[in-house]
């Protein structure tokens, strides 16, 4: 009875997890499909052609772009998300469930509250449509979830190895870097890739602070489904989704596939 | 993208401190960065609605932007589709969640490989789903096709409006797709510390399946999984693009109001879309403080580690 149980499970998971996909891999490599036909008429790369042929500077760019913002975000969460992690994982002390609570804040309440808030502040502070002020708004949501990343990694660390380090004359930077960094690793990826991922999905917060100036890859695939081209949007999708399966490849390879149960 | 706080005081080591200005200066730029970007864009946001804009020259504190789209004939209609496309894709993701981990926890414990194609969803940008489920849902989508072939239909015109259409089908699937596997993961983070002696007890004393389930497995599951329904529902009722992308133009989803207004060419109506963000804002963080409340109380229970 066991026998088909496991095999029927494991099916319908990986089919209902694959439909879109292959919806949109099906649609990215037709050229012509007409209704009703099950599968296109004809076949062809025009979308991907178009994508990186005709097309070819405008997406890129924006792929750039993506990259670059992402990249950013995800460097300046961590850079100040592992000392807060530390500090929440390894002592007790007072507010620690308020800072909590503040934390948890952002990562709730949707960008576009928050975003339509700090709009005419940065147009004053002239932030508003540059790459730093895109940055600062993913930063928002962004770095408390390093922070929470991070918080799990040092409840975990021990502090005897920098100790040690420190007994055998290790200064306070050596420390950091040849102890602390090295034993966090792993945790610090973790926080850098989810960082990366949700900077790179955001859409409407990026509309608002960058005002079309800072076109990322979700504003392009906006435009491009307005446009009605399916064959191009739907490779722009799989050009967008790529990082995540990427982050999640490697996550499975580096870190037992473990830390990611919390992302969404 | 939500991890839960690990449980405070039950994983720091009693340490000891580092004293109070090395804590402050490992937390202060993180904290300065929530309180100023966050917290300040929302009190921004909070003073714009109340419309307050020294910029165009409003200067006075007012009610009427907030009193403006309640009495809009638009927002109760918004306010109530937004609420239905949260609650109903939460509970269902939620149910199909409840099946799933108990399938998952108890045919494949061993299969990393279908774990990992579980985990999937989690990664992927909301907006990539919302153009596969256009491109599956659609009159002349791929559904559609299998349809008439199937000689259900007769002609797309035949085939069930299920994107830009009334109940928010696409919407709706959008969501539940994506939220399965994190609430289903949840559920599993706690399944695995119950209680197969529990169970065992349960089976000695006869009781059935069913009586298991509700008396023994529900109770343990439930302040997990209602923390990641609320964590979902939070999400759902103020995410922008799947219901800009998959919604109808009447009535919008309230977010997609809010923006509508917000990037209005008249001025006027921006504070009027900004108060609409801090009513999504509003009911959102209701929703955590009841989702912190009960995270405790099971906590205090000690159901959840």
């Amino acid at each position: 009875m066991r026998n088909w149980q496991r095999p029927l499970t494991a099916a319908v998971i990986t089919s209902a997890v694959a439909l879109p996909f292959f919806a949109l891999l099906l649609w990215s490599g037709s050229e012509r499909w007409f209704y009703p036909d099950l599968l296109p008429d004809r076949w062809g790369l025009r979308a991907w052609e178009y994508v990186f042929g005709t097309a070819g500077d405008q997406i890129l760019s924006s792929l750039l772009q993506s990259v670059l913002v992402a990249a950013a975000t995800a460097l300046v969460s961590v850079i100040i998300g592992v000392p807060s992690g530390r500090a929440l994982g390894l002592y007790e002390f007072n507010g620690k469930d308020l800072l909590s609570v503040l934390l948890t804040l952002p990562i709730i309440v949707p960008p576009l509250c928050v975003a339509m808030g700090l709009h005419l502040w940065f147009i004053k502070l002239r932030l508003a449509e540059t790459f730093s002020g895109v940055v600062l708004v993913h930063l928002t949501f962004s770095l408390p979830y390093a922070v929470f990343v991070m918080w799990g990694v040092f409840s975990n660390y021990d502090t005897d190895f920098e100790d040690q380090a420190r007994s055998l004359g290790a200064s306070r930077l050596a420390v950091i870097w040849r102890v602390m960094v090295p034993m966090t690793f792993s945790g610090i990826m973790v926080a850098a890739l989810f960082s990366f991922l949700l900077s790179w999905s955001q859409y409407l917060s990026t509309l608002i602070i960058g005002g079309g100036k800072i076109t990322t890859l979700p504003i392009m695939l906006f435009a491009l489904m307005g446009s009605g081209d399916r064959p191009v949007a739907a490779a722009v999708s799989l050009v967008f989704v790529t990082p995540a399966f990427l982050v999640l490849l490697f996550s499975a390879r580096y870190l037992g596939g473990k830390s990611i149960s919390g992302v969404r | 993208m939500i991890q839960l706080p690990p449980a405070s005081g039950a994983d720091a080591r009693t340490r000891r401190s580092p004293g109070f200005f090395c804590i402050a200066g490992l937390i202060t730029p993180a904290l300065s960065v929530v309180l100023v970007l966050f917290g300040g864009g929302l009190v921004f946001g909070l003073m714009q609605s109340l419309g307050y804009m020294p910029v165009v020259g409003m200067n006075a504190l007012t009610r009427e932007h907030f009193r403006a789209i309640i009495a809009d004939p638009d927002f109760m209609p918004s306010l109530g589709l937004t609420l239905y496309v949260a609650a109903v894709s939460t509970m269902i993701a939620a149910a199909l969640s409840i099946f799933t981990a108990l399938i998952l926890h108890s045919l494949m414990r061993k299969s990393r490989i279908v774990y990992f194609i579980f985990q999937i969803p989690l990664t992927v940008p909301h907006l990539v789903i919302a153009v596969a489920m256009v491109f599956m849902l659609s009159p002349t989508g791929l559904l559609s096709r299998v349809a008439l072939g199937a000689g259900l239909i007769d002609s797309s015109a035949g085939f069930p409006l299920l994107i830009n259409d009334r109940w928010c089908v696409g919407i709706m699937l959008t969501y539940i797709w994506k939220e399965i596997p994190f609430i289903t993961l949840m559920i599993l983070s706690v399944l695995r510390n119950v209680t197969v002696e529990l169970l065992e007890v349960g089976r000695t004393l006869k009781a059935g399946r069913w009586q298991r389930f509700r008396f023994i497995t529900l109770p343990t599951i439930f302040p997990s999984l209602g923390a990641a329904c609320l964590i979902v529902f939070a999400f759902t009722f103020g995410a922008f693009e799947v219901p800009f992308l998959l919604g109808r133009t009447y009535p919008m989803l309230l977010p997609v109001w809010a923006y509508k207004n917000y990037s209005d060419v008249d001025l006027m109506a921006r504070p009027e879309g900004i108060a609409t963000g801090i009513v999504i804002a509003a009911v959102v963080i209701v929703t955590v403080i009841v989702s912190q409340g009960l995270t405790k109380t099971a906590r205090r229970r000690g159901v959840i580690v």
